[in-house]
């Protein structure tokens, strides 16, 4: 009894000591709020949990080297939860009630969407770090991942290559959503062009969430065996991944006689996979893990620092990707434009945003373009490594300028600004 | 014959080496294996280096071995022309072996990438072919044959004059008519058209529809001229088209069976409990996931004690898997469900509740990321038909598993006096209770082997899905579909569902495509539930009443 009560009182001092403590929080306004959105349970969980983390790393980076105008940086970190309108509502919550200067989350296209007028409304600013289908441009968002230009074209063409193997047919595969399918409307435009014939393009879908594959994988047995070299393209998201790549494997299909290209395919996704059939498989990103630069070390070290000190599961082989580097870079390259612009002002930041430059783990400068909210971004084109890394083959010389608006798309033209 | 001809081949091979070595000391370098021109075209640009790599694979030898292993390990380097091999030991010139004065960091090492590594592979089998090892022969043959080069022409027909082995002889005449076909004679075009009649490969019919093409309109229009090579090769086609659509169908009948055997393995355990207690149980999937979980702890622990054993841990998952599973459905029985018999609006929402918290504690205790687990060696790979249509070696065992739990399913329920019990509890409940069975031990008895069959079931697709904490929600649906359309309470009629809806998707699948299949498989269920509620068996009798 005697210890039950003084547990009591022991809660009732802390909470008081705690409810002491709360004003001087908020009577400091030495904080510059920040927000984070990402899902931290359901489907997209698997993807985003290290994006969360990735942003909350790089703010006590920020803050341990003086944070910004001289104020610390804190982060206010929701969960939308997979949920998409769920997003939008977490979107209004950050800007509106907890008033943060920027937010960086979203990964999934149909997530972005539902946001997207939220910002316009309340005038916020979003970083939004993941590759996508492009056909979009807000004044309120700053993609700080790959346009299709920067990914999947590259990827394309460098399948079309001498040194790709001279594919001359083509599987489209992808889930059935609004990024692959918008991805294949350009690609499909792109391979006309280039004059690869309607009948040598196999386009195909599956569900969310699609688990057997055997009937895609003899479909694309079937389209490779007429005699042209074939390669496929996958656009397939989220776990889907794996079974068909140990499909793939067990069906016998190598990467040297049918190489399949991913482009939501990286070192996160293939730590769930015995990655010994995959070999030689190919990824497109505008960051690998396995780049040997001094930027990319640290940035490596820091972040598996980080993860070991605040108990992410499986610490030890925690692996950084794309989209993570692109949270790292936009987190920085915000930090650089407020204290261009002298103050957390959206409209000021985002004129202070445009030309911004930063040093990234990718080993090139990158820059934010003067008109279109997209970063300069190098193109990589890696093959899968038995440790479940990727060996570059083919790199560009210097990053590219983001086309969000496709010129294989009729109708695009002269839409390239805001 | 055969060891005659082996060793006239071993003593070919040493006085070809003798020679080389002979001339070598004369100074007529250009003789060696390997050629210079083979090296220095690997130094040259990309084309060059694919075509020296072939080189390298015709000329064969101990050295053109040593040069293709350093490639391929990516330890072979250019500077200023030359080719050097980057040892542990210092820099080695690749064409003398002989160790240099070269700066490591000024040599460019040669990336390999798929087309290399392609090109490697074929000089590999090509080196392979002169191997003491008919079965190495073969494997060479067969790597050949996929993408045989004009180039290897003469090395096919060395081969063939000393080959002995039928199966390597066969492959090798397929691998050289496909060459021949484009011969200009038209007697060699047609004794190679009709050679491959033997194939089974859509690559070859493909070659062969396309000589019976026409360009335009009158005689001279056929892609091949001659008459004779034209019959040859309508016949041969006709012999691979018969071969090609038995082994399509055989591919199509096998793939519906999988996705049978997996659903069946999905939905057994539920079909135990909502049949038997008619608790809707929510958490069936997360029961699956914990299953596929064991099994991920199993191999851990083999990976860590017993990594010599690493291929048989899923045997040792197979129980595992299946208590802890059957311990988590006593917990959930004995702590939740058994305050809310007879009122199944709770039970869903309660078991509704519990498969959240599982998935959470598997997330929290695991991480959310999806788990690595590998398939055992002899998992791996498949049985190859004709046709390129390959049955894999994991979902032939499950076909077989699935069929041993149904088994001892149904052994237990019929032969032992636990499973007449489950019978007495599921037909009356009140009357069991009356002649002295204790039908709450029962209760808890039955979902434990519900769970544990689920546990099972999850094992059994950790080795081709995904394991995650959310895995159980992707089956929940199907495993009541199967339970629903089978009728509830039937074992019999969860495999005929299982089996007939992994044959109708899968079929359903190759005429309209994934998304489409899934949907016409949902309203041919909906259709079928309003027609016959009770699923396609019923249970018959006084008890079917309530």
């Amino acid at each position: 009894m005697q210890s039950r009560r003084s547990f009591i009182k022991v809660c009732i001092l802390s909470a008081s000591i705690a409810a002491m403590g709360a004003p001087s929080g908020a009577l400091a306004a030495d904080t510059i709020k920040v927000g984070v959105l990402h899902s931290l349970s359901g489907t997209m969980a698997i993807s985003e949990t290290a994006l969360k983390n990735t942003a909350l790393m790089t703010i006590e980076e920020i803050n341990a080297s003086g944070g910004v105008l001289g104020k610390k940086l804190e982060p206010v970190v929701v969960d939308p939860a997979s949920d998409w309108p769920l997003f939008a509502e977490k979107a209004r919550q950050l800007i509106a009630q907890d008033k943060v200067a920027a937010v960086f989350g979203c990964w999934t296209s149909v997530s972005r969407k539902s946001v997207n007028p939220v910002f316009k409304e309340l005038n916020g600013l979003l970083f939004y770090p993941v590759q996508y289908e492009g056909e979009e441009l807000e004044k309120n968002v700053f993609y700080t991942g790959a346009a299709p230009n920067q990914q999947a074209i590259p990827a394309v063409e460098y399948l079309m290559s001498e040194e790709g193997g001279g594919a001359k047919r083509f599987v489209l595969l992808g889930t059935d959503y609004v990024y692959p399918r918008t991805t294949n409307k350009i690609l499909r435009a792109f391979l006309k062009n280039k004059g690869v014939a309607e009948a040598d393009i196999l386009e195909t879908y599956t569900p969310f969430g699609h688990s057997d594959y055997q009937t895609i994988i003899a479909d694309i047995k079937k389209f490779a065996s007429a005699g042209k070299k074939t390669a496929v393209i996958s656009t397939i998201n989220g776990d889907s991944n794996v079974p068909f790549y140990k499909e793939l494997g067990n069906a016998g299909l190598k990467a040297t006689d049918v190489p399949v290209v991913a482009f939501s395919v990286g070192e996160e996704e293939l730590r769930g996979v015995d990655t010994k059939p995959l070999l030689g498989h190919l990824a497109s990103w505008n960051y690998f893990m396995s780049l040997k630069n001094s930027q990319n070390e640290t940035f490596i070290g820091k972040y598996k620092a980080w993860a070991k000190k605040n108990g992410v599961p499986n610490a030890d082989t925690v692996v950084t990707n794309d989209p993570m580097e692109a949270t790292y870079v936009g987190l920085h390259i915000w930090k650089q434009a407020v204290e261009k612009a002298g103050s957390t002002d959206t409209d000021k930041v985002i004129a202070a945003l445009s030309g911004q430059t930063f040093k990234s783990p990718s080993g090139f400068t990158l820059t934010m373009d003067k008109t279109n909210h997209h970063l300069h971004k190098p193109v990589f084109i890696g093959e899968v490594r038995a440790d479940g890394q990727f060996d570059v083959v083919w790199k560009t010389k210097a990053p590219i300028r983001a086309q969000p608006w496709s010129p294989f798309i009729p109708g695009n033209e002269g839409k390239q600004g805001l | 014959m055969n060891r005659k001809s082996r060793s006239f081949l071993r003593a070919a091979r040493r006085i070809r080496l003798a020679a080389a070595a002979c001339l070598a000391c004369l100074g007529l370098s250009a003789q060696a294996a390997p050629t210079p021109g083979a090296l220095t075209g690997l130094a040259g640009d990309f084309s060059s280096r694919v075509a020296a790599i072939e080189a390298l694979g015709i000329d064969g030898g101990d050295d053109a071995s040593r040069v293709l292993d350093a490639l391929e390990a990516g330890k072979l380097g250019v500077w200023k022309d030359q080719v050097y091999i980057l040892g542990d030991q210092g820099i080695f010139d690749a064409a003398s072996g002989e160790k240099t004065q070269v700066d490591p960091v000024t040599v460019e090492t040669i990336t390999v990438n798929n087309r290399i590594r392609r090109a490697l592979s074929s000089a590999r089998a090509a080196i392979a072919l002169t191997s003491g090892n008919p079965a190495e022969r073969l494997a060479a043959a067969n790597t050949l044959n996929e993408s045989p080069s004009s180039a290897l022409l003469p090395l096919f027909g060395r081969a063939l004059a000393t080959e002995s082995d039928e199966a390597v002889r066969a492959m090798l005449v397929l691998a050289a008519a496909r060459i021949k076909l484009t011969d200009a004679d038209p007697a060699v075009r047609r004794q190679a058209a009709q050679d491959l009649g033997a194939a089974s490969d859509a690559a070859v019919r493909n070659l062969l529809a396309g000589l019976l093409a026409k360009t335009g309109e009158g005689a001279a229009a056929w892609v091949e001229p001659d008459v004779g090579v034209r019959e040859a090769a309508a016949a041969s086609l006709r012999a691979i088209d018969r071969r090609i659509a038995l082994a399509e169908t055989t591919g199509a009948v096998f793939t519906g069976l999988s996705l049978g055997s997996i659903l069946l393995l999905a939905a057994l355990g539920l079909a135990i409990t909502y049949g038997v207690m008619g608790v809707i149980n929510m958490a069936h999937g997360e029961l699956l996931m914990i299953g596929a979980y064991a099994t991920f702890v199993v191999q851990n622990v083999f990976r860590q004690y017993f990594p010599e054993w690493l291929d048989a841990y899923i045997i040792a998952a197979i129980p595992v898997a299946f208590l802890a599973a059957a311990l988590t459905g006593v917990a959930m029985e004995r702590l939740v469900l058994r305050h809310l018999y007879g009122r199944p609006l709770e039970s869903l929402l309660a078991t509704w509740g519990l498969s959240l918290v599982l998935i959470q504690a598997a997330r929290v205790t695991f991480g959310p990321q999806n788990l690595e687990l590998a398939n055992p060696g002899w998992m791996s790979g498949g049985i190859s038909l004709a046709a390129g249509v390959v049955l894999p070696f994991n979902r032939i065992v499950i076909v077989f598993f699935a069929a041993l739990v149904l088994l001892l399913i149904w052994l237990t329920m019929q032969k032992t006096r636990l499973g007449m019990f489950v019978r007495a509890v599921t037909q009356n409940r009140a009357m069991a209770g009356c002649v002295g069975v204790p039908t709450a031990r029962v209760d808890t008895l039955a979902f434990a082997i519900g769970a544990g069959v689920a546990g099972l079931g999850g094992a059994a697709l950790s080795q081709i899905a995904n394991v995650g904490p959310a895995m159980g929600q992707g089956y929940i649906v199907d495993a009541f579909m199967v339970v629903v359309l089978g009728g509830v309470g039937q074992l019999a009629g969860a495999v005929w569902a299982a089996l007939g809806l992994g044959i109708v998707s899968k079929f359903l699948e190759g005429l309209a495509g994934a998304v489409i299949a899934k949907i016409l498989v949902l309203i041919f269920i909906i259709i079928f539930i309003q027609k016959r509620p009770q699923g396609i068996f019923a249970l018959k009798g006084r008890f079917a009443d309530d």
